[in-house]
C-alpha cells in the first residue's frame, strides 16, 4: 500500500490489555488546570520503568466539569489494578492536592472503583468532612446505580479547600498500538510525528504517553543483558544499518514512534488511522519514506493493528 | 394501569396507622384483600374500606386523597413505589423509609421522614417538630435521602441527623440540625434560637444569619467548590433550590459546636 508516495508496510502494531482510569483535574483556570495534569500525567510515559502511562486526554470547558471551573481530562494506563489505584493515589495526592485551587473528580463510570480522594482524606487530619448526593433521592426517575451516589471530601488547605471525589472507575484498556514513521532526515521525522501528534490529540479516549507524544528511542522486547527485558529496537535504528539485520532501506536516516495507549481498540483503530493520514499528508516530497510498526512476533500482546487494514 | 387510590370517606375521632398501606405491602394483593386489611384507629381496628373508598390497581403508585392531620405512619418502611398524599398528613411520615418517593400536598405532623434511609420525601406545606430526626431514646435519625420542605418547618429540624439533606424553603423553629451526627440541612427562611445545638459533624447551610451560640467560632469568610456542585445535584428539583439563581458559593463559616465534638460547621451565605 502507498499513500501520496509514503509505503505503508504489510505489518501490524502489537499491543497489550491494560487497566485503566480518568481523572479530572478542575482549577480558577485553564492555566493551574494544566499545569496539575501535567505534573500527574509527569514521569509516566512506560509501564517499563515508570509503574504507569499517563496522559492529558483533552482540555475541558467550565460546562463539562463537575464544579463548572475549566479543567482537564487526564488518562492513567497501568498493567494491573493494583498499580493503576497506587499510581493514581500517589500522583493524586503529590501533584494535584499540592496544586494551588485545584479539584479532582472522576472521569469515568465502572463498576469497578478505585479510591482517587478516599485515602487522601486522611491528609485533613481530621478535619475533613464528607459530601454525599445522591442522585437517586434528588431525582427518582433515575435508575439506581452506583454511579448516581457520589462521595466527595473537602479536604482543608492552605489555599482554602482541596475537594475530591472518593473514587472513580477502573475499566479494561489497551497499552502499546504504535507506528514507526520512517524518513531520510531527522528534522522530517520530527515534523511529521508533530503533524500526527496534532491531529491525534483531537481524538477522545486515547493517550500518546511519551514526550510530545513520540519516541524516538523504541525497544524490542528482550536484551543482550539478562536484567534487562527490554532494549533498543537495532532493527530501526538507522547507525547499525551495516552491522545488525536491519529493517531499513539505505536512504532511511531516521525513525521515530509513536505510541497509544487507548480504552478500546477501536480508539486506537481511529488515532492511528488519524495520525498515519497527517504523515502521508506531508508524504514523500517531505522525506517521509515509510510507515511501519513494533512488530515483536507476537510476544508482547494478543492484540494486532494491522496498519494496511487500519488505512484500507 | 391507573394509581391505587384512596380516597377518605368520613374523618375519624381517632388517629389512624396507614403504615400498612404502603407500596411493598400492596403488591400483588387482590382488590378485596386491601379491602379487608385493618387498620388501627385508635384503640379499634378496622377494615380499610370502612374509611376509604378504593379505586385503581397499580399498588406502586398510591394516592390518599381528603387526607387530614390524623392519617399517622403513611409510607412508612416504604421500599419503593411513590406516594401521594392529597391533602395533610398526621405524624411519623415516611418513618424508616427505604426508597421510593412520597410527597403531600399540604402540612405534616410531628416527626416526619424520622429515621428515613433512602428515597424522596416532598412537603408543600409545613411540617412539625423533629423532621427527619430520631425517635425518643435512639441515637441517629434521618441516615440517607432527601426531604424537601416547601412550607416551614417546626423545632429539632434533623436532630441526630446521620447522613442525607433536608431542604427547607421556609423557616424553622428552635434548635435547628440539633445533635447532628453528620449531613446537610439547608434553610432558605430564618432559623430559630440554639442552631446547631450540640451538633458532632456535618453541614447547616443558611441564607439568613442565626443568632450563633456562644460555642461556635468563626472561621472566617470563603468560597467553597462543593457549594456549586451541590446545587447542580438539586437542578431536577420541583423547587425554588432548584432555580439558578439560589446557588452561591461564597459563606461565612462557623465551626462548632465546640461544647460537643467540634467539626460541625454553619454555613451562612455571604
Amino acid at each position: 500500500m502507498i499513500i501520496n508516495g509514503v509505503s505503508i508496510d504489510a505489518t501490524f502494531a502489537e499491543a497489550f490489555p491494560m487497566k485503566a482510569t480518568r481523572a479530572i483535574i478542575t482549577a480558577q483556570n485553564e492555566k493551574w488546570a494544566f499545569i496539575a495534569a501535567q505534573a500527574m500525567t509527569g514521569f509516566a510515559t512506560s509501564v517499563i520503568a515508570c509503574g504507569c502511562e499517563a496522559g492529558i486526554e483533552r482540555c475541558l470547558s467550565p460546562a463539562e466539569t463537575p464544579d463548572g471551573r475549566p479543567g482537564v481530562a487526564v488518562l492513567i494506563f497501568a498493567m494491573g489494578g493494583k498499580g493503576l489505584a497506587k499510581q493514581l493515589e500517589t500522583r493524586a495526592g503529590q501533584c494535584v492536592l499540592t496544586s494551588p485551587t485545584s479539584a479532582l473528580f472522576a472521569g469515568i463510570e465502572s463498576d469497578i472503583k478505585i479510591p482517587l480522594g478516599k485515602n487522601l482524606r486522611y491528609f485533613g487530619d481530621g478535619f475533613q468532612i464528607a459530601k454525599v448526593i445522591d442522585q437517586t433521592s434528588l431525582n427518582p426517575n433515575l435508575a439506581k446505580s452506583s454511579s448516581t451516589t457520589k462521595r466527595y471530601w473537602r479536604i482543608p488547605v492552605m489555599d482554602g479547600e482541596f475537594l475530591t471525589e472518593a473514587t472513580t472507575g477502573q475499566v479494561e484498556a489497551i497499552g502499546g498500538g504504535n507506528f514507526l514513521v520512517l524518513a531520510t532526515s531527522q528534522p522530517q521525522a520530527l515534523a511529521a510525528c508533530e503533524a500526527a501528534i496534532e491531529a491525534m490529540r483531537k481524538v477522545p479516549n486515547v493517550i500518546m504517553p511519551f514526550p510530545g507524544g513520540v519516541v524516538r528511542s523504541g525497544s524490542k522486547v528482550g536484551s543482550k543483558y539478562k536484567a534487562l527485558n527490554a532494549s533498543t529496537n537495532d532493527a530501526f535504528c538507522p547507525t547499525l544499518k551495516g552491522m545488525t539485520h536491519t529493517d531499513l532501506s539505505a536512504d532511511i536516516e531516521s525513525v521515530m514512534e509513536i505510541v497509544i495507549d487507548g480504552l478500546t481498540k477501536t480508539d486506537i483503530d481511529l488515532a492511528m488511522r488519524v495520525g498515519i493520514e497527517a504523515v502521508c499528508a506531508l508524504g514523500e516530497q517531505h522525506g517521509i519514506k515509510r510507515i511501519s510498526a513494533g512488530n515483536y512476533g507476537g510476544k508482547l500482546g494478543p492484540f494486532h493493528f494491522h496498519l494496511q487494514e487500519i488505512m484500507a | 394501569m391507573s394509581a391505587l387510590t384512596f380516597t377518605l370517606k368520613i374523618r375519624p375521632n381517632q388517629r389512624v396507622d396507614m403504615s400498612p398501606l404502603v407500596c411493598q405491602h400492596l403488591h400483588e394483593c387482590e382488590p378485596t384483600e386491601i379491602a379487608a386489611m385493618p387498620l388501627r384507629c385508635g384503640k379499634q381496628t378496622v377494615r380499610v374500606d370502612e374509611l376509604f373508598s378504593i379505586s385503581g390497581t397499580d399498588s406502586a403508585d398510591i394516592i390518599i386523597k381528603n387526607s387530614f392531620d390524623k392519617l399517622d405512619f403513611i409510607g412508612k418502611d416504604l421500599a419503593f413505589g411513590s406516594i401521594t398524599v392529597e391533602g395533610d398528613a398526621g405524624a411519623y411520615l415516611g418513618l424508616s423509609m427505604t426508597a421510593g418517593n412520597i410527597i403531600v400536598d399540604g402540612n405534616t405532623g410531628l416527626y416526619a421522614g424520622a429515621e428515613m434511609k433512602k428515597g424522596y420525601l416532598e412537603i408543600n406545606g409545613n411540617t412539625g417538630d423533629f423532621l427527619g430526626g430520631a425517635l425518643p431514646g435512639n441515637k441517629m435519625g434521618m441516615k440517607g435521602g432527601l426531604i424537601l420542605v416547601k412550607g416551614n418547618a417546626g423545632d429539632r429540624v434533623g436532630d441526630h441527623l446521620r447522613r442525607g439533606m433536608i431542604l427547607i424553603e421556609g423557616n424553622t423553629g428552635d434548635y435547628c440540625g440539633s445533635r447532628m451526627i453528620a449531613g446537610t440541612i439547608a434553610v432558605m427562611g430564618t432559623t430559630g434560637r440554639h442552631v446547631g445545638y450540640a451538633m458532632r459533624r456535618g453541614t447547616l447551610l443558611l441564607w439568613n444569619t442565626p443568632y450563633i451560640s456562644a460555642s461556635f467560632n468563626d472561621c472566617g469568610t470563603h468560597t467553597l467548590a462543593f457549594l456549586p456542585i451541590m446545587f447542580k445535584a438539586f437542578a431536577s428539583l420541583n423547587s425554588r433550590f432548584a432555580e439558578p439563581a439560589t446557588a452561591f458559593n461564597r459563606v461565612q463559616r462557623y465551626a462548632g459546636d465546640m461544647a460537643e465534638m467540634g467539626r460541625g460547621e454553619i454555613l451562612v451565605k455571604h
